[in-house]
């Protein structure tokens, strides 16, 4: 207790009603911005949890079926920003059927009525569609952000109302997206008038967009600080772009290719000069050697570089990274080898974060490629490391014990060794001992990949010592269920979990039972588990959602990609055919094993497509507990 | 050993004690295992093995078929073997019947006389490493079958499995370089494996196009790439002789990559600071060695590597070949003939 017990004790006691005025509080509350920290707040008592929704501005939400946009707009009233998860991240990698769901546009519809001075709105893995850009670039006069990343379902034309219609935007950010890029037109619907623009980022894009009207709007624009320009922009557009915005931040090149006269080389290297400010350079699309030297210049204050698209070799690599003394993040391709990242190690030594991207991931027959060398290399030289992602063909289990020494702050581990299970090269043992080491001796982990040729043992390691770990990632790898069911008793703060290709069976999976609903998801693919197992596990669970996707020609009994989540609005009804919602209702109901993904008539059948919180089933009588379940629940799905 | 093919189920729950016997053999394994070891072992886990095998089959699927790896413990076989060597476990042919042919064996067994210090070792109770993905599932006892029927012959490798997908095809190549006159070992792609966003994926698909124009050896974009192939293995390479300064470099390079054969004596001793081999040099070598590399020349002359400095080299090589040395002997005379013009 603290210096003064009897008054603290007194201070907190719940009859008591706050000694602050509701608008002090708010105003207190409005200054947390991590989400995390606002949920923990709004669970101390209603006095708090009020003022917390009323101040709370920005809204993340990690699983779009976790809760409905209804009981998002009726807990936070004053929302001006939202952040939308969708799809499992495995849909990244073709493993999630393309009409899966997690459709922005009944979300846009409440925001439209609860939320019209909406400003921002980021989405991960979202399916738009260009009647929903159109919607949201009609409905939302102060919108100032979108950020589309690796969402589908759109074209250009989405684009373009946004470009025509948002008056106020400020920044257009459009990442790795399955967008159908049908011209480049859109860019020229930004109106003459209109200056508001900080950031843009079109490198998704391969149409040519009219050069002259972008030219334009980069010179209106005074504020504009980040601008990633697509492959479509040569260099020569490129020097009249950066003539005209001198004072960007970040820069995202188009094309390195186009021969250049002598004069207009002269002229680029004269604009590079002038960039003074820049922290980020990316881009560098088919970066050919005589064109690297023109970004010497602007290189001093770079702390980000993503040549993750630029065929370097090592000595290319080696001389652009003596002109950045301050990186600390870097992408590159595998081109660059282990000599390059030497050269990392050696020139970068306040280096936080590395990504190595495999540039020939499917054709094992090209040699170079890094190995655990590189990786040793860069270890050695750069103690700050903290984040990495390693595409490698070969990895021993000593070679990532050194590393780990070298850097034991690491928070995200990502290797991916790129032949499945594929043991120590030197050994020929698995790999476990590898990642024993990087969870003992990195207690910061937060994020965890493993590869290579794992037994139990890894995760019994994992299970033992990743303390801190949230996310995991699993692929080939393990022998047995104990595997899966270390994992999921050992990491307490385990969030996400993905597993693809693993002997993990219907024990493994029901041993989890107690935990799915502290965590945000759960996926599993290509495993043992079966339909009982899932409908076991759905029956037991009624608070997750348990959704199965079968592939063609598989097995009834199979259950071929497992997807589990919890959620306060039970299961969805927008699913597709292919994708089976199972639920406790529909389990007692059935008995011949058939799927259905009607809602029972025990629900009543909602306007929104996601049926009402069932916490009533299990809570009636208890109503303010059941209020409080849901306050609970809700805290977990936004987190 | 029953020779009756036994059906598995496994789909279902898992049953975990067996699995356990194998994480035991599998971190007790050692690393390199002789054949006649391995053999040895494998035979007596055969008789463990009507419980070991959980299936661990990619099931198939429209799409190129999600692979598992194989239990550990007792690395791979290749379908085709299991059909003929009446092995302990069949397994369930129906559900494979969309197996995409890209199976593996484990590289050393392909070597004879290899010391399996392959980066994809099979022989050795490990699970067996597949190339880019195509994981070969196996019920176990069949490693021992393999390992006979390689330290036997001609391997039959794997020409099973009719695969929806298109393959890559490497078969010229592939079979000019095996002694063993085996099937390619096509390989396939596991979907969503390694784990790169389609945007990465298309983007670098298409620049890697510009880059090497022509599998020959062309220069592309700073590279200058070229098969190499290996007598007796399943699986060419492709190196990048730009990457390369010297005869020293490109032959430690593939000395790592391909273990066992001795281009590096050639480096060592005659050649750094020469500009070609000298007629008593290329003797030596010959004779010493068990395996020699050579080169396709643009003109289509198969030589041996070493006899021109290293600039002409890397401008007339089409394709690199690792050769028996007694096949190499008659390379001999017209590298002779060269050098002797030349000295």
């Amino acid at each position: 207790m603290g210096p003064n017990p009897k008054m603290r004790k007194e201070f907190f006691d719940s009859t008591r009603s706050s000694p602050f005025p509701d608008e002090v509080l708010e105003r207190v509350l409005s200054l947390l911005k991590s989400h995390k920290d606002r949920s923990a707040v709004s669970l101390v008592c209603k006095d708090w949890y009020n003022a917390e929704s009323w101040s709370r501005a920005h809204v993340f939400i990690g699983n779009c079926y976790s809760v409905s946009p209804e009981i998002v707009a009726r807990r936070f009233p004053r929302v001006k920003s939202v952040t939308l998860k969708g799809k499992p991240r495995f849909s990244d990698f073709n493993l999630v059927p393309e009409n899966w769901g997690a459709d922005v546009h009944p979300w846009l519809v409440v925001f439209a009525a609860k939320y019209p001075f909406l400003e921002e709105l980021r989405l991960k893995r979202m399916a738009v569609s260009d009647e929903s850009l159109e919607f949201l670039a009609i409905n939302f006069p102060n919108f100032k952000v979108l950020s589309l990343l690796s969402c589908d379902g759109f074209s250009t034309d989405g684009l373009a109302a946004i470009a025509t219609h948002c008056k106020n935007l400020t920044q257009l950010d459009i990442q790795e997206n399955g967008i159908d890029d049908k011209s480049g037109s859109w860019l020229s619907c930004f109106p003459e008038n209109f200056t508001s623009l900080e950031v843009l980022n079109f490198a998704n894009l391969n149409t040519d967009v009219n050069f002259d009207a972008l030219e334009r709007l980069v010179s209106r624009c005074k504020s504009l600080k980040v601008l990633k320009a697509s492959k479509s922009i040569s260099l020569e557009h490129l020097q009249r772009l950066l003539v005209c915005a001198p004072q960007l931040i970040e820069l995202g090149t188009g094309s390195l290719m186009p021969e250049l006269t002598a004069c207009q080389y002269a002229q680029l290297e004269n604009a590079f000069n002038q960039l003074k400010n820049l922290s980020t350079l990316s881009g560098l699309w088919e970066a050919s050697a005589p064109y690297l030297p023109l970004l010497y210049p602007a290189c001093t204050n770079l702390t980000f570089l993503n040549l993750s698209y630029a065929f370097l070799q090592s000595h290319e690599l080696e001389s652009l990274l003596c002109q950045c003394p301050h990186l600390r993040r870097l992408w590159v391709l595998d081109t660059v080898g282990d000599k390059g990242l030497e050269a990392v190690g050696s020139n970068c030594p306040l280096l936080e974060e590395l990504r190595v991207f495999p540039a020939d991931p499917f054709d094992e027959e090209v040699i170079h490629g890094v190995t655990e060398a590189g990786l040793l290399a860069v270890s050695y030289g750069c103690r700050r490391l903290h984040y990495v992602l390693y595409f490698c063909r070969q990895m021993t289990n000593a070679a990532v014990a050194t590393i780990v020494q070298n850097c034991p702050d690491f928070t995200h581990f990502r290797l991916c060794i790129m032949n499945p299970g594929q043991p120590d090269y030197l050994t020929n043992k698995p790999m476990d001992e590898a990642f024993g080491a990087v969870v003992r001796t990195c207690t910061k982990l937060q994020r965890l990949s493993v590869s290579g040729l794992l037994t139990d043992l890894t995760f019994e390691y994992i299970g033992q010592y990743a303390k801190n770990l949230e996310t995991l990632s699993v692929a080939f790898a393990g022998s047995s269920d104990r595997g899966m069911q270390c994992m999921l008793e050992g990491c307490p703060k385990l969030r996400k979990l993905e597993i693809r290709d693993c002997p993990f069976g219907n024990a493994a999976l029901l041993s989890g039972l107690e935990k799915y609903e502290s965590m945000r998801s759960l996926w599993m693919s290509a495993c043992n588990v079966t339909m009982n197992g899932c409908r076991l596990l759905a029956r037991e669970m009624p608070r997750l959602n348990v959704e199965v996707m079968k592939d063609d020609g598989s097995d009834d009994s199979q259950a071929d990609k497992v997807y589990v989540y919890r959620s306060v609005v039970g299961p969805r009804r927008d699913a597709p055919p292919c994708v089976l919602t199972l639920s406790e209702v529909d389990e007692a109901s059935r008995c011949d094993g058939s799927p259905t993904n009607q809602n029972p008539s025990r629900y009543e059948l909602p306007s929104w497509p996601h049926a009402p919180c069932r916490t009533g089933l299990r809570w009636a009588g208890f109503s303010s507990l059941r209020n409080l379940f849901v306050v609970n629940a809700w805290e977990h799905c936004v987190s | 050993m029953s020779s009756i093919p036994k059906e598995h189920d496994y789909i279902g729950l898992s049953e975990a004690p067996s699995m356990e016997k194998i994480s035991d053999k599998l971190s007790s394994s050692s690393s390199t295992l002789s054949t006649e070891e391995n053999i040895n072992s494998k035979s007596s886990s055969t008789s463990l093995n009507l419980k070991e095998t959980e299936l661990r089959l990619g099931l198939p699927g429209s799409q190129s078929p999600e692979r598992k790896l194989t239990l550990p413990a007792a690395g791979v076989s290749l379908f085709g073997k299991d059909i003929d060597t009446n092995s302990t476990n069949g397994y369930p042919l129906g559900p494979l019947k969309n197996l995409v042919s890209g199976v593996k064996r484990g590289f050393s067994d392909a070597i004879v006389g290899s010391s399996g210090k392959w980066v994809f070792s099979g022989s050795n109770g490990s699970d067996v490493d597949l190339g880019k993905g195509a994981i070969l599932f196996s019920p176990r006892g069949d490693n021992g079958n393999s390992q006979k029927s390689c330290v036997a012959g001609p391997a039959k490798k794997d020409d099973v499995a009719q695969s929806p997908k298109p393959v890559q095809e490497k078969n010229s190549q592939v079979a000019a370089a095996n002694e063993n006159s085996s099937a390619p070992a096509a390989k396939a792609q596991v979907v969503g494996w390694p784990p790169i966003r389609s945007f990465r994926k298309n983007t670098m698909a298409s620049s890697l196009v510009k880059n090497n124009e022509d599998v020959e050896g062309k220069s592309g974009y700073g590279c200058l790439y070229v098969k190499v192939s290996m007598d007796g293995a399943p699986y060419l390479r492709k190196v990048d002789l730009k990457t390369y300064n010297n005869y020293l470099d490109l032959s430690s390079a593939l000395e790592k990559m391909f273990s066992c054969f001795t281009i590096g004596q050639c480096g060592s001793h005659g050649l750094r600071g020469q500009d070609g081999l000298t007629e008593s040099r290329l003797k030596d070598i010959l004779h010493g060695s068990e395996y020699v590399l050579t080169y396709e020349d643009k003109d289509g002359d198969w030589m041996l590597v070493g006899d021109v400095p290293w600039d002409m080299f890397t401008d007339s090589c089409r394709r690199l070949r690792i050769m028996k040395g007694s096949e190499a002997i008659g390379l001999a005379p017209r590298a002779m003939e060269k050098c002797k013009n030349r000295n």
